[in-house]
């Protein structure tokens, strides 16, 4: 039985990863290609999964409402991309972090009026409701596994995005040298409003599938974009790959570290002073995990060189 | 006198003379609404040290914020329960105490924080700041040992010899006089052969190490001062409201710390109290016409970042002088 709850909670971390990885890979093509820190790519998350609940509210469908995610988020990157974002390319990071906590104010507080402050729910779509058994006798809920299996799919398709096609090529030619291609005839100002907006859709596709397993509510992507920043300073800012390693680790340490640490300090404490103490060090587990990779390698595990 | 040291003493006399007026009239919400924007201003003027001077961009310094509030409410605490914290000590209610105790902690986390903060450098260093400040928070979130999520009420705001800090304005004096060290202390910083060498490696790092100084020490010793003067805001802010929570170490407090900096101009001497107070009458405005006032401060924030750089003190006192 402990085999199949030590399976479960890798699963569990392994999902938690998988989620953070499109969060980070969205910060990340966003840093990589225009050089910009934006603190609201959680309210992009929360915007993904409002839509997500609404659509799917209105329509009873989980599908639709996924769409309706990735239509809304993008749309929304686009829409602040071009009325503010593309002002702050040339800032220096403060104005950008600045400029993009006022947007979680708005965004937030937007969003509050528009719904009210009550979380919305959004349930898993009956085709992925089910469970499926795993190694040692427990069973393992199927959307879970759906969450893993999107997360790699986007992973795989990303990398063809950009290894493999001539959109790839552009993002990749902005990361290096964005005058040259400006020269060379490509309309920047397009390509970021794109990198951008793709950005925003994985993190909405990750509100979105979120939303199903917790509720839906206003500040709700503010703990998952810090751990998005965390996981990209580990992997490397700029690196999809760091993103995707980093995402991965994270997810593991932190929920391994909740179900383990406690278990561990109470082989020589008390169990209420062990479920206290663990319960507070793992929440600062991958911190400190951070801070030891930053001393090995202060540029993170894949950072770009130069 | 320069424009800018008119504009400053203005401000000085204004943020006096609020609570002077108030007490006249006796309005003491006002005094209570005058001593949140010098505690603010407290921990802003801090932050500006490594912001300002160093250009760090910390997004961290909630940290030390809540550490000092919480050494504020822990001792405090103990105090009034008569526990033992540590060695049979069982805290203290005197605010030289705990601002002692504030300093201590809040430089020792500074420290700790800024050691591997600082061997990076720009975006890095933006972000892990911040994952460390929400280290501390989630520490303090999941550690019942103090209230856990809900925080911990300080029951009767703690005593400075001579003074009844129980009189609102007895207490904004407290808050004022530490708010004009501050000032002294980052006058004196500034234009110090330490500070020099501060501002110097935030201009062009290259050219200091070639004049044979290494910019970590310095930063780092600039980092631990301004940690220390935000915690000694922190355990102020604490006293204010009687009360710590986690949402002291919060990441949106360290933001609007940077706002009020940002809002009064970086890097100026008096830029965190003219933020202090824009922002304060900013939150009592907006919030007494419309509940969603965060809305709107979004939208100004916005639009004086996209528009309006330099802050209140840039528009009224002009650009800074290099001389």
């Amino acid at each position: 039985m402990q085999t199949a709850l030590l399976i479960e909670q890798t699963l569990n971390g392994l999902q938690f990863g998988v989620m953070l990885f499109l969060m980070a890979a969205g910060l990340t093509l966003i840093f990589g290609v225009m050089g910009l820190i934006n603190l609201a790519h959680g309210s992009l998350y929360m915007v993904g999964a409002f839509a997500c609940a609404t659509v799917a509210a209105w329509t009873g469908s989980f599908w639709l409402g996924l769409v309706a995610s990735l239509a809304a988020a993008a749309a929304a990157g686009a829409i602040v991309e071009i009325t503010v974002i593309r002002r702050l390319y040339d800032r220096d990071h403060l104005d950008q972090v600045l400029a993009t906590f006022a947007l979680i104010l708005v965004f937030s507080e937007g969003t509050r009026w528009l719904f009210g402050s009550f979380p919305l729910y959004l349930n898993i779509p009956p085709l992925l409701a089910g469970a499926v058994p795993i190694p040692g006798g427990a069973q393992y809920p199927l959307y879970r596994l759906a969450i893993i299996g999107v997360g790699i799919l986007v992973a795989i398709g990303l990398y063809l995005l950009i290894s493999r096609t001539r959109l790839g090529m552009r993002i990749r030619a902005g990361e290096s040298d964005r005058e040259m291609i400006g020269a060379l005839g490509v309309d920047i100002r397009t390509l970021y409003t794109v990198v951008f907006a793709l950005g925003a859709a994985l993190a909405g596709l990750a509100g979105a599938m979120v939303g199903a397993l917790q509720s839906v509510q206003v500040g709700m992507g503010e703990p998952v974009l810090i751990l998005a920043f965390v996981v990209i300073v580990i992997g490397g800012i700029g690196s999809i790959k760091g993103a995707l390693v980093g995402a991965i680790l994270v997810g593991l340490i932190d929920t391994l570290g909740r179900f383990l640490l406690p278990a561990a300090l109470a082989a020589f404490m008390g169990p209420s002073a062990a479920a206290s103490i663990g319960a507070a060090l793992a929440s600062m587990l991958i911190y400190v995990f951070m801070a030891l990779v930053l001393a090995i390698r202060p540029r993170g595990l894949f950072a770009a060189a130069g | 006198m320069s424009r800018e040291n008119i504009v400053n003493a203005l401000l000085l006399l204004l943020l006096l003379a609020i609570p002077l007026a108030a007490t006249a009239g006796d309005e003491p919400f006002y005094v209570t609404l005058a001593t949140r924007m010098a505690i603010l201003a407290l921990g802003a003027v801090g932050l500006n040290f490594a912001l300002g001077l160093g250009g760090l961009v910390s997004f961290g310094h909630a940290a030390f914020f809540g550490i000092g509030g919480y050494a504020a409410g822990i001792l405090a605490t103990h105090a009034f329960n008569m526990e033992p914290l540590a060695f049979g000590w069982t805290g203290s209610k005197s605010m030289p105490v705990i601002w002692l105790v504030a300093l201590a902690a809040s430089g020792i986390a500074a420290l700790a924080i800024g050691a591997i903060s600082l061997r990076t450098s720009g975006v890095y260093f933006i972000m892990i700041t911040l994952a460390f400040a929400q280290m501390i928070y989630y520490f303090a979130i999941s550690w019942p040992a103090y209230g856990g999520e809900d925080g911990l009420s300080i029951y009767v705001r703690n005593a400075f010899p001579g003074l009844n800090t129980l009189n609102g304005l007895h207490f904004f004096f407290v808050c004022y006089a530490l708010l004009l060290v501050a000032l002294v202390l980052f006058a004196v910083f500034r234009d110090a052969r330490f500070g020099a060498a501060l501002q110097a490696a935030r201009q062009n790092e290259a050219r200091l190490a070639t004049v044979g100084i290494a910019p970590y020490r310095i930063r780092l010793a600039a980092f631990v001062i301004s940690g220390m003067i935000t915690g000694v805001a922190g355990a102020l802010f604490a006293d204010l409201n009687r009360f710590v929570s986690p949402s002291m170490l919060s990441w949106h407090m360290s933001g609007e710390l940077i706002v009020l900096i940002i809002l009064g101009g970086v890097g100026r001497l008096c830029g965190p109290i003219a933020g202090a107070m824009l922002y304060v009458v900013l939150e009592f405005f907006l919030g007494g016409v419309t509940e969603r006032w965060q809305f709107f401060l979004g939208l100004i924030l916005l639009g004086v970042v996209l528009f309006a750089r330099g802050g209140i003190v840039g528009l009224a006192a002009g650009k800074v002088r290099h001389g």
